[in-house]
């Protein structure tokens, strides 16, 4: 054995600095893994000795079962569709509007106005969703409310997907406009010095220059985006609305429908929830798959894996 | 065919009216970012009288301190989740930082033989996971950490993002020759990455280090899953709490109410909320214009190169 050690000693002593990480990866990535069989059980805590292996190695088999339940409601069925669709409404403006932004961004002539701008639109991404519906409540509060006099928001469904949508952009674009700005600041100035003697608009230089130079990083983040299409923001979808039952038809997505099965009390409402979290997973990881695979298609360099 | 003279080369420069327009866009946008933060701090300083007369305004009829008052006046509460907070915030992002850097370095060594193998192990939780209810049950029933600090913690103690950040500003900042040289001076793998690796990349620990630490501030999430003990809420959580079940802090105020010296009838209830928001907002507006310049080219060189 010290033998082997002292032969391997490189090896050995990186090894040893894998493992803090690699043991936190096991512990609550893999297991958890494992615990997805929980989706094809009715769980139940083992009343003697409720320890993680004996609650599930005491809880019975139902196969399908808990599947079959949530997908026989119409509730599971509206959160799915919620979640597509504010993810498609998401995915398009963010690309759309980062990309104008951080276009404009890059000609402003100005380095400290820009940096100045620039500086205002990443804030909101370091402001905790919770205090970011405290910023919603200011405009929306039913009594003091700034717009409290068009209608009772809190218990009104009509506008949530136009505020959520709004309370996204607002906390995601500066970040993803910082990204395409890095890319836009990357490209040769040659070639737009050479398009502007040969007398071509600063309109067409962005469409035949910057957005052609950029192309490979809107399709990577467009498809990574896509990819993840099944995957709701979680903070977004439960703070803004302040869990108000009168708005969930059109504010529960698919990680506020888990946790909300998770916590009724109900039986088997746990092995639901973990048969709910586990469609959500398969099908986003064949999203992923797939994205992957049209990135391979187009622009094998892109690929990610 | 008509050729038309080639306009005269004045230089690559936008004409002044779409420049005008450019910075109007632009400039609204990046002013909406920070008004609704300058919105609740002025709601925080209005009166109570203000508000019932004309609401949140931007605008109030009378400035006064009172939701600050309030605020401190809660006392305990307040100062044992801004402990909590602190405390997690400090502690997660040490532990957080030591693991990733140590995880990083590895796949960052190309002469490490089990570089794939922890490569794949690490990135495939990307992709694929237990999803939510068996990451509960584990960190409640195997870990048996409900309850505790150590479920503010530990369950996000290790992102792959920030991995993938921290390798890339090895590779881009470490050349390889300067481990190779350290090697044949005799240096020990810890004393490499202690000494020669981690001040080469100071950058990328700063960026990694920032992102860690304002996630363990903002956290709410581990609260809202593992925290039932109210000494034990953090910041954000408490304020969450207040939001969503306004009456604890009436009932907090009724105990305290007649020792500070407030009248419990013409408190400002959503003005104190709003004061705390503004609170909790405060330590990172007031970092924010210094850390962001590191987080953006941190970001920047960290999410493009590769």
């Amino acid at each position: 054995m010290t033998k082997f050690i002292t032969k391997h000693k490189k090896t050995f002593a990186i090894t040893l600095m894998m493992l803090p990480g690699a043991i936190w990866l096991l512990v609550l990535r893999y297991i958890p893994m494992g615990g997805l069989v929980i989706a094809f059980q009715d769980y139940r805590p083992f009343p003697q000795n409720p320890t993680f292996l004996n609650n599930i190695l005491n809880s019975r088999f139902v196969g399908f079962d808990n599947f079959r339940f949530i997908f026989a409601t119409d509730r599971a069925w509206n959160m799915i569709r919620n979640t597509l669709a504010y993810n498609a409404v998401f995915i398009v403006l963010t690309t759309i509007l980062s990309i104008a932004l951080a276009v404009c961004l890059s000609e402003i002539g100005s380095k400290f106005l820009a940096k100045t701008y620039q500086t205002l639109m990443f804030f909101p991404f370091f402001i905790s969703w919770v205090v970011a519906s405290y910023f919603v409540f200011a405009f929306l509060d039913p009594t003091f409310g700034v717009l409290s006099h068009m209608r009772n928001w809190y218990l009104d469904p009509a506008g949530w997907p136009v505020i959520l949508t709004i309370s996204h952009l607002w906390k995601s674009l500066g970040f993803s406009c910082i990204i395409y700005l890095a890319a836009i600041t990357g490209i040769d100035q040659g070639l737009y010095e050479a398009a502007a003697i040969d007398g071509a608009s600063k309109w067409r230089q962005v469409w035949a220059i910057t957005i052609p130079s950029i192309k490979p990083m809107i399709i990577m983040l467009f498809i990574m985006a896509v990819g993840r299409i099944f995957n709701a923001d979680f903070g977004l979808f439960w703070n803004i609305p302040m869990n108000m039952g009168p708005l969930q038809n059109v504010t529960e997505v698919f990680d506020t429908y888990v946790f909300r099965v998770m916590q009724a009390p109900i039986a088997g409402a746990i092995g639901m929830a973990t048969a709910a979290g586990f469609f959500q997973n398969i099908i986003g990881f064949v999203c992923i798959l797939g994205a992957n695979f049209i990135v391979r298609r187009v622009d094998r360099e892109n690929a990610m894996f | 065919m008509d050729i038309k003279p080639a306009r005269k080369y004045r230089g690559n420069k936008l004409s002044a009216s779409a420049e005008f327009a450019i910075h109007l866009i632009v400039g609204a946008f990046a002013i909406a970012c920070i008004v609704p933060f300058i919105f609740i701090i002025v709601i925080a300083f209005s009166s109570a009288e203000s508000l019932r007369t004309i609401g949140y305004s931007f605008f109030p009829a009378e400035v006064t301190i009172t939701s600050f008052r309030a605020a401190f006046d809660m006392g305990d509460t307040l100062v044992r989740s801004f402990f909590v907070s602190v405390f997690v915030t400090v502690v997660g992002t040490f532990l957080s930082l030591l693991i990733t850097i140590l995880y990083s370095y590895g796949l960052y060594r190309k002469d490490y033989k089990l570089r794939h193998f922890f490569a794949f192990f690490v990135f495939f939780t990307m992709v694929f996971g237990g999803g939510l209810v068996p990451t509960v049950i584990v960190i409640r029933n195997l870990l048996n950490l409900g309850n505790s600090f150590g479920a503010l913690i530990v369950p996000s103690l290790f992102l792959p993002f920030h991995v993938i950040i921290m390798r890339t500003f090895f590779v881009t900042s470490v050349p390889t020759s300067l481990i190779e040289s350290a090697h044949i001076d005799g240096s020990g793998e810890f004393r490499t990455l202690f000494s020669i690796v981690i001040p080469l990349a100071k950058p990328g620990i700063a960026t990694v280090g920032l992102l860690t630490a304002i996630g363990f501030w903002n956290d709410w999430q581990l609260a809202l899953l593992f925290i039932r003990d109210r000494r034990l809420f953090p910041l954000q959580y408490l304020l969450m709490e207040m939001q969503q079940n306004t009456e604890f802090l009436r009932r907090n105020l009724t105990m305290i109410g007649s020792a500070s010296g407030i009248n419990l009838a013409d408190l400002p209830g959503e003005g104190l909320r709003m004061a705390l928001a503004v609170i909790i907002v405060l330590p990172i507006a007031c970092a924010y214009p210094f850390f962001q310049r590191f987080i953006i080219s941190g970001l920047t060189v960290g999410a493009i190169k590769e």
